[in-house]
């Protein structure tokens, strides 16, 4: 019987999913969801489904209370219904629903709602890893691999068929034949690691709304890219002038106000692949938020270099955000554009406000790559 | 039906003791199961509106989800859970120590007295635990056969109008019938066919008889369209609508389910103070009075003061309602009521006031059987009362956004509290005509006392109520002090002064 609302559960919690699905639009581009979350899971406040009835709108009618205080005497703020008529006391007020949503429930929302393809990992069958597991029982093995619990179970058998085993004094003692010890097997996985490297231009004309931009659009990437690897690793490089590598808390408050030298932070991105995530082990995803200014044209045929030499050979595909802002050019998207007009593995997007993230993640991963 | 585990001997031994006093206070109940749950049967329990075997609906599950999150973070336990049936069943929380256990006994057995007593408990089903597991069984069945998300949509319509019923009927069923009997008793004359005149004999070629026959049908026809229907206006919708709505059998028979429990669960709405007062009043008789000993009496005093807490600016039922008894039990064993206790006015003399009547018990009994929480507000809170237990209305401050207190007078106070518990505090709505603009669409009327409807939330009720009658919906009300019509005909609202 205990099943029984457990099934009304789950078709209440369906009833809320749907509501988000339908909702996914709004929740992606206004990002509240980002401070809600979990280690596993994301709590989405949705708002209380209620049965509609005929009632009054509860301002008007007031009520009655009792306590101090003379005609006059503020209550607290009336959005708060719990203080209404004859009611109250006994019942907790109308708080709005919280639902807490796994990772792989949202990127699988985000998957239907964008119809992203799910990725074919890079050559998922050349990428192995042995794994060493422990199974099986031997009669030969070394000491330190010891099965304490077979060789008890076999020290008894014996002593109780050869009535040694004495009830009153349950002395059990293995001798050489009775030990038994554990076997390994190496066996080899096809491993499917993936890397995320974020890089972002932090100089002065990236304002607080474009951030914003980028760390709503980053946490949809995390969760679809997590829904698609076993395991997933984040690195976090912003740049201006110079580039350096930073935890997720820095890279998204820091704020420079030097000049912007995009290829400082390809080089530290090539660094960092070549020093721990060789290709042939890793899918590699760079992605790179910037407002399109860089500092000389120059520096931008560095950065093409880079990228056609080192960083694109070596990723399953590389992203390359444009937020739009006041003072930005603009200009880098248009010399990407120009430099790689073949090429599958770049994907260029252009984000102008909070709206358009929704087209921007569906531009990055609607590949499948 | 068992839910929970039996009763440990300590329980039972409990039971039988308190079983016992209540019986020798005069107390009259059902026989009583108690069950011992956990706090997680607790939740489901009580999600499920007291009764393990309901229909599935979300719900239930969504109530569930609540509970057990507020109850995660202690923002509420549930103490007691008892079901109007006979026998009557109540919960034990597994937890509760064995003092809170008592009181939980003392508790219920008062209840259960007040189930089985009062007046508006008479007509209700005291089989339901059993009628519940019969609806759950049909409307799963009607899942299994149509399907569960129509099945499941359209107990979501029936539930936004389940409140739709008329909480005064006499009797559930059948209230209708009762007028339909009344038209027929004094039927209307004979209709006449005006004749032309003509000679007795040229009669048959003048007026011929399939002529007249044919006229007397017109005459039949537009009688009967300019009947109104119903003749009077219908408080109980859900009713009218289980019977004239254009419904599948099914539709029907969920709509009669739903109806049946609204019925069913109306009288608990409608006493909430006095119940859980007279509930209250019998567990702190009880425990201080006779189950107590002394060792407990700490463990009591904080269980109880819990219950009966006041938050200020909230108002407890359970404390209302307590102290509402115990002031009448006061002044009936004080004589403090009639002519001379309401023509005095001295102060003093009317502090001192003893005529040693004791007759405060028998009058208590008395108010349990014949009281709704409406005439038990009505009739016994004084002025006195009201002065001691600080009531006050409050209402909205528009320009603060606050509630405010808004008077301390006892009329007004009294006003305000009969409107929250008359009807439930909701506004009275009734059918007024099922062939509004002779063109069959319905009209529901709503008794204007003061507050407007919140009309976002009616205009879903009638897109409601439009998949029931699947004609044209209109409720007649008053917006902003204009009394006004708002339609919905299926695609569109629109709202039409009068």
């Amino acid at each position: 019987m205990v099943s029984k609302i457990e099934r009304d559960h789950a078709r209440f919690r369906d009833i809320v999913k749907g509501k988000i699905k339908q909702n996914l639009k709004h929740y992606i581009t206004q990002g509240e969801m980002i401070g809600r979350m979990g280690k596993h899971y994301v709590s989405i406040p949705v708002p209380h489904i209620e049965l509609p009835r005929f009632r009054y709108g509860l301002p008007e009618t007031g009520g009655v209370s009792s306590g101090d205080g003379d005609v006059g005497t503020p209550l607290g703020p009336v959005q708060e219904p719990e203080e209404g008529s004859g009611e109250a006391g006994n019942q907790p007020g109308e708080h709005e629903l919280e639902i807490e949503l796994s990772f792989e429930e949202l990127a699988k929302m985000l998957g239907e709602e964008l119809e992203l393809p799910n990725i074919q990992p890079k050559g998922s069958n050349k990428i192995e890893a042995l794994k060493r597991v422990y199974r099986g029982v031997h009669l030969v093995g070394p000491r330190s691999l010891v099965h304490f619990k077979r060789t008890y179970k076999e020290a008894l058998k014996r002593q109780i068929s050869s009535g040694e085993y004495d009830p009153e004094d349950p002395i059990v003692i293995p001798n050489k034949k009775d030990f038994r010890y554990r076997g390994w097997k190496d066996i080899v996985l096809p491993q499917n690691n993936a890397v995320i490297i974020y890089m972002m231009d932090v100089s002065g004309s990236m304002g607080d709304e474009q951030k914003e931009m980028v760390r709503i659009e980053s946490f949809w990437i995390d969760t679809w890219l997590r829904s698609q690897y076993r395991d997933i690793e984040t690195r976090y490089i912003i740049h201006d002038a110079s580039a350096r590598q930073v935890d997720r808390e820095t890279f998204f408050r820091t704020k420079e106000s030097g000049g912007t030298l995009i290829s400082s932070a390809y080089k530290l991105c090539n660094i960092l692949i070549d020093r721990e995530f060789p290709p042939d082990q890793w899918n590699i995803y760079p992605f790179h938020f910037s407002d399109g200014d860089n500092w000389s044209t120059e520096d931008t045929r560095v950065c093409v270099e880079l990228l056609k030499n080192e960083i694109l050979p070596k990723s399953n595909m590389f992203c390359y955000g444009q937020v739009v802002s006041r003072y930005g050019s603009g200009q880098f998207i248009k010399d990407l554009r120009e430099n790689f007009r073949e090429e599958e593995n770049l994907i260029l997007s252009t984000i102008e406000n909070k709206e358009a993230i929704i087209g921007s993640i569906k531009e990055f991963l609607g590949k499948g790559k | 039906m068992m839910f929970g585990s039996e009763l440990t001997s300590e329980l039972q031994k409990a039971k039988e003791e308190i079983k016992a006093y209540a019986k020798a206070y005069g107390l009259d109940f059902f026989e009583t199961i108690f069950e011992v749950i956990d706090y997680k049967q607790v939740n489901e329990i009580a999600a499920l509106g007291g009764f393990p075997t309901r229909y599935p609906h979300w719900r239930f599950g969504m109530e569930y989800d609540r509970l057990s999150k507020s109850y995660q973070f202690g923002l509420h336990k549930i103490y007691e859970m008892v079901i109007n049936n006979d026998p009557c069943y109540a919960y034990l929380m597994r937890s509760n120590s064995i003092v809170d256990q008592k009181l939980v006994m003392a508790h219920v057995y008062a209840h259960c007295d007040f189930f089985k007593c009062n007046m508006y408990f008479q007509k209700t089903n005291r089989k339901m635990i059993d009628e519940m597991a019969n609806h759950a069984t049909r409307i799963r069945n009607y899942m299994d056969k149509y399907g569960i998300e129509p099945v499941e949509d359209f107990i979501d319509v029936c539930l936004s109008i389940e409140n739709l019923i008329d909480y005064q009927a006499e009797k559930p069923d059948n209230i209708y019938r009762a007028e339909d009997k009344q038209e027929e008793d004094d039927l209307p004359p004979p209709l006449r066919v005006p004749k032309l005149k003509s000679k007795g004999y040229m009669d048959k070629y003048i007026n011929p008889d399939d002529f007249l026959k044919q006229q007397k049908q017109k005459l039949e026809k537009q009688r009967e369209k300019n009947k109104k229907f119903p003749p009077n206006p219908e408080k109980d919708v859900l009713l009218f609508l289980q019977e004239y709505a254009p419904l599948h059998t099914w539709q029907r028979d969920v709509l009669s389910i739903i109806r049946e429990e609204s019925y069913y669960f109306s009288p608990q709405g409608q006493t909430k103070i006095m119940n859980e007062g007279w509930a209250s009043y019998w567990h702190s008789t009880i425990m201080t009075q006779k189950a107590l000993k002394d060792s407990e009496i700490v463990d009591f005093a904080d269980h109880h003061s819990g219950t009966v807490a006041m938050r200020p600016g909230s108002l407890n039922p359970y404390k209302l309602g307590l102290e509402l008894f115990r002031d009448i039990e006061d002044r009936w064993n004080k004589g403090k009521h009639g002519k001379e206790w309401d023509e005095c006015n001295d102060y003093r003399k009317k502090e001192e006031w003893d005529k040693k009547h004791n007759l405060g018990r028998q009058k208590i009994f008395e108010v349990r059987r014949l009281c709704n929480d409406v005439t038990f507000i009505d009739d016994y809170l004084t002025m006195e009362f009201a002065e001691r237990f600080k009531l006050f209305t409050f209402e909205a401050n528009d320009r603060s956004g606050q509630w405010e207190i808004a008077s301390r007078e006892f009329k007004d106070i009294k006003n305000k509290l009969l409107f929250s518990l008359t009807n439930f505090g909701q506004p009275f709505m009734s059918v007024e005509d099922a062939n509004f603009k002779n063109r069959t669409e319905l009209l529901l009327n709503h008794r204007h006392e003061g507050f407007d409807l919140k009309v976002s939330e009616a205009i879903k009720v009638m897109e409601n109520v439009y998949k029931i009658w699947k004609k044209t919906v209109n409720v007649r009300t008053v917006v902003q002090g204009e009394n006004t019509i708002l339609t919905y005909d299926g695609k569109e609202h629109t709202q039409e002064k009068y």
